[in-house]
């Protein structure tokens, strides 16, 4: 009998992939609820290793008719020393004992594990920024590939079998190349042939078609033909954000820490969602500086406060390199609330000025000692000053945060999709 | 004859080969097996894996549920909450097995021995098999079924087959026949049949009919009830037969999915109602083989001392009280019987004379084994050959737990001269599918009203339906009836325990 033996183990894996992605789609709401519950709880570099987590099994249980209660009878392995008609006593409640066997119904929470992409994406999916709208194609970078007829020439994995198959059958028709059924039929009539001169001349013939056929092959290397791609620039969005925090003296290791937390989703939510992000870093004490994100993260500095500084520096910076008509500015600043009361004027005159007219969307920040509730002080000066400017129509978001917990919720408020705005806006 | 299969641990391609010969060598002639030609595929765990969420085919429809499957399972493998099997084998000719990568020479063995002789026999001759699965016919049915619902859901889109899939899937213990019709059962004829069914509804449509003023529809009051329930084939138990045949408002692919999914409910139908003797076959052909090659010298000592260590953790069967106890362990109590009925029928006892007349002293182990292995299931294989010297053995007994009961739960029968046919017959009855299995059935429609879909739960020792996943299931029965369901428990003594009534929701969008 024959015996076949197959290595399997090279075929491609991911066999389950697109049965894993339904499943996640289906329980899309569910999962990333989950999402949002556990990274609450994680460092913001864990949130984006990916990880388990727990779903209430309830919108993904799937019914059967199954049934409970009742008289039950069972044989069991084991008699140590019971005779017929003892009576054992029933240990703790009925019930309990009736949901430990079952089947499937004792797993009412459903645990499983996500893989990095796949947290990140449920994690950062609702949100986008907001009035991305200059969209402009982008001098370096052009993608997307599309078919563009065929060619002579290419790698063997672009040849198009039906294009080459048909180019090759035009040419033998072309080139009357004899039939295999036409030979067939001509071997046949010699095979029945009795004449020896019309036997001779049949034979030649079949020479001839021999030759003819042998010297028109079946498939040329003119026939082949290759699918062609080109690539295509597609119009993209430019977008820069710019990062401004607060370093001075007056803010505490947790604020900057709050601080530092809320950038670094920002910067991870901005790197996986959109391609043609710039990010500026600007930290400023009394006098800003553009950083690079190591030293933006990771360098200490303090100082005294001056925001005009910071915001300074971003005018400059836009007039230096991105032109307001090809690029959607954001920004995005963190502060405790702290400025030079001498500052404030002129930080209003270059929001006003400057600023947020060129600003798609300006979200600022404000970090608050841990446990001080942010509504038991008075509003900062920087606060009471935003504030103004945000009542006389400037589009300005701001937040309060004094808890590591509350940073994922207020990030998500800010960068949440607006469906309403975007419709109003559309017709 | 004393070459060695393999040395140490190390295996490769060639080397499953030279097992598989000598594994064929004992099981056809030393074992008279009749086995399917075998295919020996050798995976990888992620591999597995995917097996695993797909019920251990090789190819499947898409579906979440076999996302969530793999979810699951790959998290506890991965956390080392639970091993993976050594193999999977499918019932199809070939016959497949998958054998894992990390196994051992030795486990390689035991594996073909187990998948490709054990379980291949089986397949291949028990009768339910050969009466509800065609062998031949599964792969190519389940590309068809795979390509179907990939067509579906392109053409309907994803939701609505998803939808109809779900209701089939909850309904799926309920889409079997569970007596044999006149018809075998021919798999590679369903894609020709599926086609032919829409072919047929494209030649007789006729967009005038929709046209047609409606004549004043005549009163059906005279339609018995003896006739309706003649003309819809009730009472009956197959729901998804039921729902593909007489729902009112399915379109003809909603239909297909409910057959496609019936089918596949109908081939793994077999399967659960041999667990112990499939597993115990499989075991008992593993163990027999593994012996002949030790005893050949075609293993060594060691590899032989290897095996008989996984051996006795398959066949390892806790006691009532022990924490590993989850019920009997089909391997267990299969192998335990085989051997049991090797020895009675080679070196019988005066007991075993009394009760196993029949193969007492036969001496051909062989023949018995094969025989039982052909005509029986796991309920008649236990009512039959389950021997007071193995109740005695596992010390066996039975608890009858009645809730009523204020004493608590009374040991009903123990393993003594009193209690072995008690005990055997409670066991083989808790194998038995019929006492499994809720006992729900179609009985009536109403047609002449609201056309309500009416089912019977004929209740089994006050055993009631689960109220929330009744609920649901149901819930997808009134779906794809579009009409009420309601569903009445029922006692022996037709006394009315409970009755659900549930209305469909409303679709969306229109479905043609």
């Amino acid at each position: 009998m024959p015996i076949h033996i197959i290595d399997r183990r090279l075929n491609p894996g991911g066999k389950s992939l697109e049965n894993r992605q339904r499943f996640l789609r289906r329980a899309k709401s569910l999962v990333q609820g989950a999402v949002k519950k556990t990274s609450q709880e994680r460092d913001i570099k864990d949130v984006l290793e990916g990880g388990e987590v727990t779903i209430p099994l309830d919108g993904m249980h799937e019914p059967r008719f199954r049934r409970e209660g009742g008289t039950r009878d069972m044989v069991l392995p084991g008699n140590k020393k019971f005779i017929e008609g003892d009576y054992l006593q029933r240990s703790g409640q009925g019930s309990a004992k009736d949901s430990g066997p079952g089947e499937g119904d004792s797993e009412d929470a459903f645990r499983f594990v996500l893989s990095r992409d796949e947290f990140v994406d449920l994690f950062l999916d609702d949100l986008e920024l907001p009035d991305l709208a200059k969209r402009k194609i982008a001098q370096t970078e052009s993608e997307g590939i599309q078919r563009a007829g065929y060619t002579t020439s290419g790698s063997p994995a672009n040849i198009s079998v039906s294009r080459t198959v048909k180019l090759a059958l035009a040419r033998r028709i072309a080139l009357k190349r004899p039939r295999k059924e036409e030979i067939e039929e001509l071997e046949a009539a010699i095979a029945a042939c009795t004449d020896e001169d019309e036997r001779t001349e049949l034979l030649a013939q079949l020479e001839a078609l021999k030759a003819k056929s042998k010297r028109i092959p079946f498939i040329d290397p003119l026939d082949i033909r290759y699918r062609r791609f080109e690539t295509v620039p597609k119009p993209v969005a430019q977008a820069v954000m710019f990062c401004l925090m607060d370093v001075s003296g007056s803010m505490s290791e947790h604020m900057k820490d709050l601080a530092k937390r809320f950038y670094m989703l920002l910067y991870v939510f901005l790197k996986r969602r959109y391609k043609h992000v710039e990010i500026v870093f600007i930290r400023h004490t009394d006098r800003a500086e553009e950083v690079d994100e190591q030293t933006f993260f990771y360098g200490p500095a303090s100082g005294g406060t001056l925001v005009s500084s910071a915001l300074q520096a971003m005018h400059e910076i836009v007039r230096e390199r991105f032109n307001p008509s090809d690029w959607n500015i954001y920004a995005a600043q963190a502060s405790d609330g702290d400025n030079s009361y001498s500052d404030g004027e002129l930080t209003g005159l270059l929001l006003t000025e400057k600023i947020l007219p060129v600003c798609q969307f300006f979200a600022y920040l404000e970090v608050g000692e841990s446990g001080g509730s942010a509504f038991d002080l008075s509003d900062s000066s920087l606060w009471t000053l935003y504030e103004r400017l945000r009542n006389s129509g400037a589009p300005l978001s701001m937040r309060k945060v004094s808890e590591r917990s509350e940073i994922f919720p207020v990030f998500h408020d800010l960068f949440q999709r607006r469906e309403t705005a975007q419709e109003k806006a559309a017709p | 004859m004393t070459e060695r299969l393999f040395e140490g641990a190390d295996w490769d391609f060639r080397t499953l080969q030279r097992i598989t010969d000598a594994c064929e060598e004992v099981a056809l002639k030393d074992l008279g097996l009749d086995v399917y030609p075998n295919q020996i595929e050798v995976i990888t765990a992620e591999q597995m894996l995917d097996a695993y969420s797909s019920v251990g085919m090789p190819l499947f429809y898409k579906h979440w549920s076999f996302g969530k499957q793999f979810a699951y399972h790959e998290a506890s493998y991965r956390k080392g909450l639970m091993g993976l099997a050594y193999e999977i084998v499918i019932n199809s000719s070939p016959c497949i097995s998958y054998l894992m990568e990390e196994n051992t020479a030795t486990m390689q063995t035991l594996v073909i021995a187990h998948a490709a002789f054990g379980h291949n026999h089986f397949f291949k001759n028990n009768y339910l098999f050969k009466q509800w699965t065609d062998a031949e016919g599964i792969l190519d049915y389940l590309d068809f079924a795979k390509n179907y619902v990939m067509q579906c859901e392109e053409r309907y889109g994803r939701i609505e087959v998803e939808r109809t899939l779900d209701a089939a899937h909850a309904l799926m213990s309920h889409g079997i026949d569970r007596y044999p019709g006149k018809k075998t059962l021919d798999l590679r004829a369903e894609e020709k049949r599926a086609g032919r069914r829409r072919q047929h509804e494209e030649e007789v449509f006729n967009d005038l009919w929709r046209t047609v003023p409606a004549g004043k529809s005549k009163t059906r009051s005279a339609l018995s009830i003896e006739r309706r329930r003649k003309l819809l084939g009730l009472p009956q138990e197959n729901l998804l037969y039921f729902l593909e045949k007489s729902a009112p408002r399915l379109a003809p692919w909603q239909r297909e999915l409910l057959r496609i999914v019936r089918h596949i409910a109908q081939y793994f139908y077999p399967q659960s109602q041999t667990k112990v003797m499939n597993e115990g076959t499989a075991t008992y052909v593993h163990y027999r083989i593994m012996t002949a090659l030790h005893q050949r010298g075609r293993i060594t000592d060691g590899n032989f001392l290897e095996f008989l260590g996984s051996h006795t953790n398959v066949v390892f069967q806790p006691e009532f009280d022990d924490p590993r106890f989850s019920g009997f362990n089909p391997y267990a109590l299969g192998f335990a019987v085989m051997q049991d009925i090797e020895r009675i029928v080679t070196n019988p006892e005066d007991e075993d004379r009394e009760w196993f007349p029949d193969i007492a002293g036969k001496n051909d182990v062989m023949g018995v084994l094969r025989d039982v292995w052909a005509n029986y299931r796991d309920e008649s294989f236990i009512a039959q050959f389950l021997s007071p010297r193995l109740m005695r053995h596992f010390r066996m007994f039975h608890l009858h737990d009645d809730p009523e009961e204020r004493a608590g739960i009374r040991v009903d029968a123990i393993h003594d001269d009193r209690g072995f046919r008690r005990v055997r017959r409670e066991l083989a009855r808790q194998h038995d599918v019929g006492y499994i299995d809720a006992n729900i059935e179609v009985v009536d429609v109403d047609l002449s009203g609201d056309r309500r879909l009416i089912l019977h739960h004929h209740v089994i020792k006050g055993s009631q339906l689960n109220e929330t996943d009744a609920k649901r299931v149901l819930q997808h029965l009134a779906d794809l009836w579009t009409y009420d369901v309601s569903l009445i428990e029922v006692d022996a003594n037709d006394k009315v325990l409970r009755e659900y009534v549930v209305s469909p929701r409303p679709i969306p969008a229109a479905v043609a």
